[in-house]
This record gives C-alpha cells, sequence and structure tokens, in this order.
C-alpha cells in the first residue's frame, strides 16, 4: 500500500510539484524570518562582542533602564585614574561613544536608516589591544581634526587617507582630515551604521563630554579572573557607574537589540502563519480534487482486499512526502526569501548590521514541523473521505463519493461555525472590559472561524454569485466566456475552496486598506490640526533625530520668528513606561494645543518641576491640575512633577507623550537631548525667500532637512501610507499561494475533463477559445475570491473601526482601493490560467476523445 | 460502383453525384522501430453526397484510424484525403479547427455531451463556437425531428442515454457539415434505442442528403447503409451495397477468417 502511495505520487509530478508550492511559501516565509532576524541579532551581537573582546571588565554609566550602549552622559574621567590604580588591573582605556554623521561630498548624509551612525573617542596612547576597532590602514587620530573612518564606507563612497570629510555631531558639522580607515572586526555589515573615530579630546569637545567618560575597558593581569577583577576594582568605583565582566556588557547591549528584533519577528511570522493558513486550503483542496478523481482507483484497490485503514494510510503518507519535500524546499527558499524581507525592512529605514548568515537549528526544525504538520491536517479531512469509496465504485461508472457527514449537516454547521465567528469578533471587539491580549486572540479566532465559516457557507453561493460575475465573461469571452461561467459552477464545492483561499489574502488587504484609510484620516485631520509652524526641521533620515544646537543657528537666521523644538524619552512611572515631551515656551506658536484645562501660557510656566499631560492619560490616572506626578528618568533620577495643564491629544496621535515638561527639566533627567522636531516660523509666513534663508542659515546642518509645513504634513502621511504598503507586500505572499491553488485546481479540471475537451476541440473548438475558456473559468473563480475576501474584510474592518471608535478610526470605504483589489484579482486569474490554458489547449485531440 | 480514385472523382464530378470525402492510398503507422504498428496500409476510397458509409471490421482492423484520418483529427503517414476539394493533409490548427466547425460532425460512442447546458444549448455548440446565430427554424427542426421538443431545457445527466444521443445527432447535423462521422454511435444503447438512432440517422441521409461515414460492429447498424466497406489488418478487404443483416454477418465471417 506504501508503494501504492509513493508510485501515484510519481505519478502525479505536476499535481504533487504545485500542492507543494502552497507549503513552500508559507514555509519560506517562516524560515525567512528565523534566517533574517537571526542574522541580523548575531550581527548586534558580533558588532558587541568584538566591542568587549578583549575587555575583562568594563565601566559604563548605570542607566535606570534602557539605551544602554550611548548611556546617560558619560561618568567623571577620574574613575579611569582610579581603576587604573587597582593592582590587578594591567591596563585601562577610557573612550567615548556617540553618534556622528558622516556628510558625503554632495552633502548628504552617509549611510542611512534607523541604524546609528558610531562615533568613538580614543586615546591613542592606550593600550591597543583594548580598542574594539582594527585600524586596517593608516593610523588612530592623534590631534584635533583628524578622524578614522569605516573602510567600508571609504571604500563605497570613495574616501582615502589624506581626504576631508565633513562630520556632523551636536554643533555645527565640520570638517576632518582622515588620518585611518579602521573596521569592526568579524562583523560582517554594519547595516546602515557608518563609523567615525576621534582622538579622545577632541570626542569630549565634540561631544560636550569634557572631562567625561562613556567607557573604560580594562584588562586584568595575567592570572587573574574576571571575577575576582571585578571585585577588586568595585571599591573603587562611585555608585553612579555600572561595573560589568565584557561579556555581560556585550550580553546586556545584545539583549536591548534583541528585543526590538523579537517585534519584527513576531510581526513577519504572522504573516508566513497567514500564508500558511491559506496553503492548507489549497492542499485541503488539491487532495479533494485528486481523490475524487481517483475514486475508481480507490475502489478497484478496495475490491483487491485493501482496508480502509490502508487507505487512510496511503493518503496521508503522500501528503507526509509532499509536506516533507515542501518543507525542505521551502526552508531553503527561506534563505532567498531573508535577503527579500532585508530589503523590504531597508526600505522604510530599517537597515541593521548583520554577520554571515544564520541558518540555526531552530529555523530547521520549527520550518519543517510547521510545514509537515500543516500539511498532514490539511489532509485529514480528505483522507478521510478517501476511506468512504465503497468497493462498488469501481464497477460502476462515474460513481461518486458518499457525502460526508459534514455535507450532509453542511449549512448547519457552516452556519454554527459563522455564528460562533461572529461572536467571538464582537467580544473581541465591541465588548467591553477585557484585556489587549485577549482581545487580539478573540479577534484572531474569529478570523479564522470566519475563512472556515464563509469557505463551507461558499459552495451554496457560487452559483448566484458566479452567474453574476461570469457576466463580462460572457460578454468579453463570447461563447468561450459562456461556457467558463459554466463550467465554475459545475463543483461549486470546488470552486468555492479554490476561490476560499484568495478570499483569505483578500480579505486581510481590505481589511488593511479599510482601516489604513480610517486611520489616515484621522492621522491626516490630526497632522493639519496640529502642525502651524511655517517650517519643520526634521533629520534626513526618517527616525533620526537633530542636535538642540540647530536651534541656536536656526534663532540666528534673520526674519525668524520663533523657534520651538520638541524632544522626546522615555521613562517610568512606577512601573509603567510613560513617553516624556520635552517642550519650549512657546510650543503653543508652533502646535495647536486643544487645551481641556490651562492654556498657552502653561507651557510658559512649565519651569522645572510643571508638566502638562494628555486627557486619557490624565482620567487613567486621576490625575488633575496640581497633582503630583513622580517620574524615574533613564540616568536614574527622579523628577517631581506637578500637573499645570491638561490637553486633549488629536485621535489620530501626535508627537507628544502622554507628558509634557520644560528643555530645563528634561535636560536634568534625560540623556543627550535631541530634537525630534524643531518648528520655525518666519516673519512673511512660508515663501521662497524664507526657505531660502533657512536654508542658508542651517548650512552647518547639513543632515538637516527645512520643510514647509505643508510638506512636513504631506512626508508624515507618506510615512504612513509606507507602512501601509509593507503591509500589502506581506500580505501579497498569501495572495501568490491562493494562485498557486487555482493553478492547481484549474490543472486539475483540464485533466478531468479531456475528454470533455477532446470533443470540443472535435466539434469545432479552436485553440484560442479553449485557452479563453480557462482563462475565463479562472477569472471568475478568481473573482468569486475577491468577492467574498472584499465582503469579509468589510464585515471585519466595520467591526474592528467600531472597536475603535473612540479612538478615532473612522469606517469609511476605500472604494478606489476596492476596485484595484478586483483589477488585481483578475489579474491572479489570468496568470494562474496561463499553464493550465497552454496544457489545454495543447491536449491531442485524439488522445482526449481516446481517453477514459 | 463508386469505388474510384480521388483524381477520377474530381474529373468526373460534373456527372455523377458530387464526391464529398475521398482518400488516396493512405496509411497510418503507430510508433516507430520494432513496436511500431500499421494502422492504416493503404486505404482508397470516395464518398458522394448523401451516401451513408458504414465501416465494419475486427477489432483492431484500423476503422477508428481510418474515420480519424478522413475528419481531419489525426495525420496520414502517407497518402492523400480530401473534404470536398479541400486537401486537409495541408491544414493547420486554426484551418482544421474552421473544417471542423463547419464541414464535419461527429457523434461518439459515449455522446459526449456537455453536462453544464441544456439539450438545446448542446445542439447548438457548434453554431456558437463558431460565433454563428444559425438558422432558427433549422435548429427548431432539428430538435423536433429527433424528438426533444419537450426535453430542450434538460440537462444531459435528466436525459436516458438514447436522448442523449439524440441530442448527439442532432449537434452533428446542426452546422449542414458536408459529412458526418460517427464512431459506433449504438454502442452504448440497447437494441431498441439503437434502432431508433439508426433511423434518425438514415433520415438525415434521405431528407437532408447528409453524407455520413459510420463506425460499426453491430449489423443491423450496416443494414441500414448504403455500402458497407470491411477493413482487415489495416485495409479494404471488401465491399457491400445495401444488404442485409444476415448477409452483413457472412460477410464479417468471411473477412475475418482471412
Ligand atoms: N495511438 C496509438 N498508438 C499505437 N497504436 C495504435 C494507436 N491507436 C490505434 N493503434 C493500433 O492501430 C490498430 C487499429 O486501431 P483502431 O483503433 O483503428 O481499431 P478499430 O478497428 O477501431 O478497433 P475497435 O473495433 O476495437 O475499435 C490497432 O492495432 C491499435 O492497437
Ligand atoms: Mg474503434
Amino acid at each position: 500500500m506504501m508503494r501504492v502511495a509513493l508510485k501515484g505520487l510519481a505519478g502525479r509530478k505536476l499535481r504533487s510539484g504545485l500542492t507543494a508550492v502552497a507549503i513552500i511559501l508559507g514555509v519560506a516565509m517562516v524560515s525567512g524570518t528565523y534566517i533574517l532576524t537571526d542574522t541580523i541579532e548575531n550581527g548586534f551581537g558580533a558588532v558587541a562582542t568584538q566591542a568587549y573582546k578583549s575587555s575583562d571588565a568594563v565601566i559604563s554609566p548605570k542607566t535606570g533602564f534602557g539605551d544602554e550602549q550611548t548611556g546617560a552622559g558619560g561618568f567623571p574621567a577620574a574613575v579611569l585614574d582610579g581603576v587604573r590604580r587597582v593592582p590587578a588591573v594591567r591596563a585601562a582605556a577610557g573612550s567615548i561613544v556617540d553618534e556622528a554623521r558622516l556628510i558625503d561630498r554632495g552633502g548628504d548624509v552617509l549611510g542611512g536608516g534607523s541604524a546609528p551612525p558610531l562615533a568613538f573617542g580614543i586615546d591613542p596612547r592606550g593600550d591597543e589591544s583594548l580598542t574594539p576597532l582594527q585600524v586596517t590602514d593608516g593610523e588612530l587620530p592623534a590631534r584635533s581634526g583628524e578622524i578614522a573612518i569605516g573602510k567600508a564606507t571609504a571604500q563605497d563612497e570613495g574616501y582615502a587617507i589624506g581626504d576631508t570629510i565633513e562630520v556632523a555631531t551636536s554643533g555645527p558639522s565640520r570638517n576632518f582630515r582622515i588620518v585611518g580607515l579602521a573596521e569592526l572586526g568579524g562583523v560582517g555589515s554594519l547595516g546602515g551604521s557608518t563609523i567615525a573615530v576621534f582622538e579622545l579630546r577632541t570626542a569630549q569637545s565634540l561631544f560636550d563630554k569634557q572631562g567625561k567618560l562613556d567607557l573604560v575597558r580594562v584588562a586584568g593581569d595575567d592570572g587573574v579572573t574576571p571575577g575576582e577583577l571585578l571585585s577588586a576594582m568595585s571599591a573603587q568605583l562611585p555608585p553612579t557607574v555600572q561595573l560589568r565582566t565584557g561579556e555581560a556588557q556585550a550580553a546586556a547591549e545584545t539583549d536591548e537589540s534583541s528585543e526590538n528584533l523579537e517585534l519584527v519577528n513576531y510581526f513577519l511570522l504572522a504573516f508566513g502563519a497567514i500564508a500558511l493558513f491559506v496553503g492548507s486550503f489549497v492542499i485541503a483542496n488539491t487532495l479533494s480534487i485528486t481523490i475524487a478523481q481517483r475514486t475508481r482507483e480507490l475502489a478497484t484497490l478496495r475490491t483487491l482486499g485493501a482496508s480502509r485503514r490502508q487507505v487512510l494510510i496511503s493518503i496521508v503518507v503522500e501528503s507526509l512526502v509532499v509536506g516533507l519535500l515542501a518543507s525542505i524546499a521551502g526552508l531553503l527558499l527561506g534563505l532567498g526569501l531573508a535577503q527579500g524581507l532585508n530589503a523590504l525592512l531597508v526600505g522604510v529605514g530599517i537597515d541593521l548590521p548583520s554577520s554571515g548568515t544564520v541558518f540555526a537549528t531552530r529555523t530547521v526544525i520549527v520550518s519543517l514541523l510547521v510545514g509537515v504538520i500543516i500539511t498532514l491536517l490539511a489532509s485529514i479531512r480528505p483522507a478521510v473521505r478517501a476511506t468512504r469509496v465503497p468497493p462498488i465504485a469501481a464497477v460502476r461508472d462515474g460513481a461518486v463519493l458518499p457525502p460526508s457527514r459534514l455535507e450532509r449537516h453542511g449549512p448547519a454547521t457552516a452556519l454554527l461555525v459563522l455564528a460562533l465567528a461572529v461572536a467571538a469578533l464582537l467580544l473581541g471587539t465591541v465588548a467591553g472590559g477585557l484585556a489587549t491580549g485577549s482581545r487580539l486572540l478573540l479577534c484572531g479566532v474569529g478570523a479564522i472561524l470566519l475563512f472556515v465559516g464563509i469557505a463551507l457557507v461558499a459552495p451554496r453561493v457560487v452559483k448566484p454569485l458566479a452567474s453574476v460575475l461570469g457576466w463580462p465573461a460572457t460578454r468579453i469571452g463570447g461563447f468561450a466566456g459562456r461556457l467558463a461561467r459554466a463550467n465554475s459552477t459545475r463543483n461549486p464545492s470546488r470552486t468555492a475552496s479554490t476561490a476560499a483561499a484568495l478570499m483569505i489574502g483578500l480579505t486581510l488587504v481590505t481589511f488593511v486598506a479599510i482601516l489604513g484609510q480610517g486611520l489616515r484620516g484621522t492621522f491626516v485631520d490630526s497632522v493639519d490640526e496640529l502642525f502651524v509652524a511655517d517650517y519643520a526641521l526634521t533629520a534626513e533620515s526618517g527616525f533620526a533625530a537633530l542636535p538642540p544646537e540647530i536651534e541656536q543657528a536656526a534663532a540666528a537666521t534673520p526674519g525668524v520668528q520663533l523657534v520651538s523644538a520638541v524632544r522626546s524619552g522615555s521613562a517610568k512611572l512606577g512601573a509603567e513606561d510613560v513617553d516624556v515631551s520635552a517642550v519650549d515656551r512657546r510650543i503653543g506658536d508652533a502646535m495647536q494645543i486643544d487645551w481641556h484645562r490651562g492654556s498657552d501660557a502653561v507651557a510658559a510656566q512649565l519651569g522645572r518641576d510643571g508638566a502638562f499631560v494628555t486627557h486619557d492619560w490624565a482620567q487613567e490616572h486621576d490625575l488633575s491640575v496640581g497633582s503630583p506626578l513622580q517620574i524615574a528618568t533613564p540616568t536614574g533620577k527622579t523628577l517631581r512633577l506637578t500637573v499645570r495643564g491638561i490637553w486633549r491629544e488629536p485621535k489620530g496621535g501626535s508627537p507628544f507623550g502622554e507628558l509634557a515638561i520644560s528643555h530645563a527639566a528634561f535636560a536634568d533627567g534625560f540623556p543627550r537631548p535631541r530634537n525630534d522636531l524643531t518648528f520655525v516660523n518666519m516673519d512673511g509666513g512660508v515663501s521662497a525667500a524664507s526657505s531660502a534663508a533657512l536654508e542658508r542659515g542651517l548650512d552647518g546642518f547639513p543632515h538637516a532637512k527645512v520643510q514647509t509645513g505643508e510638506e512636513f504634513k504631506d512626508a508624515q502621511v507618506a510615512q504612513f501610507a509606507q507602512m501601509l504598503n509593507v503591509l500589502y507586500v506581506l500580505l501579497a505572499l498569501s495572495v501568490i499561494v491562493s494562485l498557486f491553488g487555482i493553478v492547481n485546481t484549474l490543472v486539475l479540471t483540464v485533466f478531468e475533463r479531456t475528454r470533455e475537451l477532446g470533443m470540443l476541440r472535435a466539434v469545432g473548438m479552436s485553440r484560442r477559445q479553449v485557452r479563453r475558456m480557462i482563462r475565463h473559468e479562472s477569472i471568475i473563480t478568481a473573482l468569486l475570491g475577491a468577492t467574498l475576501g472584499i465582503l469579509a474584510g468589510v464585515l471585519l474592518a466595520a467591526l474592528v473601526s467600531q472597536a475603535l471608535a473612540d479612538e478615532g478610526v473612522a469606517f469609511a470605504i476605500p472604494y478606489g482601493s476596492l476596485v484595484a483589489f478586483l483589477v488585481a484579482a483578475v489579474i491572479v486569474g489570468l496568470l494562474a490560467a496561463i499553464l493550465p490554458a497552454r496544457r489545454a489547449a495543447r491536449l491531442n485531440v485524439l488522445r482526449a476523445l481516446q481517453y477514459e | 460502383m463508386h469505388f474510384s480514385t480521388a483524381a477520377q472523382a474530381v474529373d468526373v464530378q460534373d456527372e455523377q453525384p458530387r464526391v464529398r470525402v475521398a482518400a488516396r492510398d493512405i496509411t497510418r503507422r503507430y510508433g516507430s522501430g520494432e513496436n511500431a504498428v500499421d494502422a492504416l496500409r493503404g486505404v482508397s476510397l470516395s464518398i458522394v453526397e448523401g451516401e451513408l458509409v458504414a465501416v465494419m471490421g475486427p477489432s483492431g482492423s484500423g476503422k477508428s484510424t481510418l474515420m480519424h484520418l478522413l475528419a481531419g483529427l489525426d495525420t496520414p503517414t502517407g497518402g492523400e484525403i480530401w473534404i470536398d476539394s479541400t486537401q486537409i493533409g495541408a491544414l493547420g490548427d486554426s484551418a482544421l479547427t474552421e473544417l471542423r466547425r463547419r464541414h464535419v460532425g461527429f457523434i461518439f460512442q459515449f455522446f459526449n455531451l456537455l453536462p453544464m447546458l441544456t439539450a438545446e444549448e448542446n445542439i447548438r455548440l457548434s453554431l456558437d463556437l463558431a460565433g454563428e446565430r444559425g438558422d432558427h427554424d433549422w435548429v427548431e427542426e432539428l430538435i423536433t425531428r429527433v424528438g426533444l421538443g419537450d426535453r430542450r431545457r434538460h440537462r444531459p445527466a435528466e436525459l436516458s442515454g438514447g436522448q442523449q444521443q439524440r441530442v448527439a445527432v442532432a449537434r452533428a447535423l446542426v452546422s449542414r457539415p458536408t459529412v458526418v462521422f460517427a464512431d459506433e454511435p449504438t454502442g452504448n444503447l440497447d437494441s431498441k434505442t439503437s434502432a431508433e438512432i439508426l433511423e434518425l440517422l438514415r433520415q438525415a441521409v434521405d431528407e437532408y442528403g447528409q453524407t455520413t461515414v459510420m463506425v460499426t460492429h453491430d449489423p443491423t447498424a450496416a443494414a441500414i447503409a448504403d455500402r458497407i466497406l470491411f477493413l482487415a489488418d489495416g485495409q479494404i478487404v471488401k465491399q457491400l451495397g445495401r444488404s442485409t443483416a444476415a448477409d452483413v454477418i457472412a460477410a464479417l465471417e468471411e473477412v475475418s477468417r482471412s
């Protein structure tokens, strides 16, 4: 029986291959995600490991929480002297770690994305083994005015030793002479990061850290264990610093990056899961068709004495083999997909370091398991149906399978599933009093049930729907189109389950489009409402911030009336995270704040202990004007604040955190203040002259971008649109899987209708007409899937918008997008039909007629 | 005696009934080398307008092969075939498609109706494929003639075997083809239904002058033919004019013995 199963598989290569594609893509997404995130994590790890490789101990500033690497503005350089006096210490080197942007000859910032532009201040007289960098050419800078840059950057951008390069740090940019090229050994690619190395003293003044250090690397005497070294040193150190072994320091820095990566990981895996879910529909459908076509064969096996169990096992073994082979293929395809995903991330400005592709055992195990299990699950129903083939079917012509139990109770089951789906969705969205986690879970379960429910109901709606959706086919395709429409309803459950696979993808796409439109609407409103300044200054690369010094430069520009900056950081209120913004006295002139309590005057009177908070947050925490507040900052300080005003944040969000304080208070508790946004108002408002004046005034800040209020708003909205596009790209994967589902069904159908196609050709159907007929059948199926998907998507989006109505999410149907999706479905149908149509047209008429 | 070469047939066209189908020395070899099978080994024939020709012979004698070649479904290894004055060996796929639409009708043993179309739609199939409206009265007449007036909206699954084959007969006649080919049209029917179908075929010849070639194993079926060709081992070994079933049986025995 096993041999029969495997022989059958070999005899149905094309079909098995197409079935496999459904699994391959989903598994590739899973393995690609793991490979990508592992590789990036390894890159981070390599950066950190490399940085502390030769250090037995590392001293860094003690942080309250978060922001490990860049510390909290350093610690007194005297710490280094103290450490050097410890007998067990062989050598110690102090360094500065910060950020500096390299500016190319055209005035653009090198590197990019959210990856930090690394800057190091290194004592050239320090112990060489304690440098994280390897100097490949030239030497380390020994004087102010000198710099060493990353070798990769130098090669890519054509810089050599002796050239000058412009560097932007906190103040206006300056030129440095390149004296050396360096690299962080063991790191494959730094992603969007660049390297700039300065002499220690230069760095201290560049970064405003005179007399301070960010890091001290320590090497112990031979024979001293890191543990002994640590205990020997700890007595010497002030409580504001942190002492760790090199390894522990590397691990701490890696952990921080890993947390963010984990989010990316889950996000991408979710799309792999969706693709696999769609794939399971495709597999179940393909198997059902194959089994229906093999009724005679299976029945013959039964008459020859095969037991039900044997039939079941033969089908399951067949799927197992397909699932395993497909999973292996998917695993390998993941290697390529990882690159594609990385390109996608880079596209949205997330350019992360990496180091040698990581193909972890976990990736292999999870991918194979997931692929095989999904295939097996999908094969259960068809396999059980196969066991119901009665032996008598061997001798009866055109015997059909007895209806399955599920089919007999079809309508009832379908309604039950749909009712459960709606109940779960309602509970998850509209009902109150549930944690976000359980809400999401309910929505997820609800959506899956909804898909299954619709797939169960679908056979019943195929006929009426296809007669409507097939109308264009009959107009465009002539008689072939009419035949196509008739064909699409010949086996409603087959058409329905083929369409269902596409439906899932389109439901999600529609959902994203509608919610996106709703969110976009409120977002645009908020942006419009909030930003009233003439100009906004932002960093050239999306996620980065500007140094506060830009305010002086802007203020010194002729014609500037107002400069107002927003900074931000993260603090803790008890155990809870709170986003803190820093504003200046005249923020009310740059942004329109909708005051619930207080007025624009509040901003001017914040002082060192005033704060204003959002209305929602105030309610949540029972705050009113005058309420005291205590937050812990990243530097480990506690800020005691008093609520001075309450404002209503626009529903589409704002650049403000829950809590806003003055720049002065911010400087007390937060390291390295950076301007997220800097607003400028000019005499005479926005004009070409104003723009030119500002550009000129900010010459020293080549990484700053001058945008008019309108440009700024557009850019904000564009960023939003870009995120939507990423979602579309990722969902496209599941649509592609369903495309293969259609190909599969059509190929099987063509095979099944061989004789009929032969007759049609014999009575005068042309090859073109055959192709047209298949093509239209494919399009009708795709449109069916699209229609069901769009309807389900609208329903889901309506429910979720309802649930989010308080957040200002409006429910609006983006008709344009929906039409685009229908067009996309037609294209999917066209693509899916290419292979089957060609096969059908190529049928040898004679052979087809003789075929049994 | 209508047994003549095609060349003669074209020459003498004016004096005699028009030759509708002609074949000269056709051969068909399947496969090559040791496994080669010569299904036809030099067959020549001509069939005139309004003639009903039956082709008989033992299983494997090449009947179906001959019919497929005459209908342009297959290409001969050697020899030439004409339908009307078109030599079909030279035609490409689209010309052959066109030929099948307008000049050839088919009746199959297994009916081969489209299950999702009604009886009437099945009958109109080749007109619809050609994108023609067709002669409405003619279609009506055919539907009535084959006795399906009250069943025209039924689908094949709702029709008996005999009724399905009537639909197939009407479908073959609808384009008024030059020639109708029927491969064992009664092979799948009981004797009473067979008789009805044969009656229909004969009527089509008599009333509409429909040239018809029918492959059959059934001596009763052959008995309605104007002429019976006997094939054995890929060659025409015997011909009979109008014969009774008994004559046919005798001839068959003679053919299979040799
Ligand atoms: N596609 C093919 N490949 C190889 N040999 C073939 C093929 N088709 C037919 N033959 C052979 O050609 C010969 C004639 O076959 P054909 O189908 O014409 O016989 P037939 O007279 O119609 O028989 P039957 O009465 O059984 O239908 C047979 O020996 C058959 O095996
Ligand atoms: Mg035959």
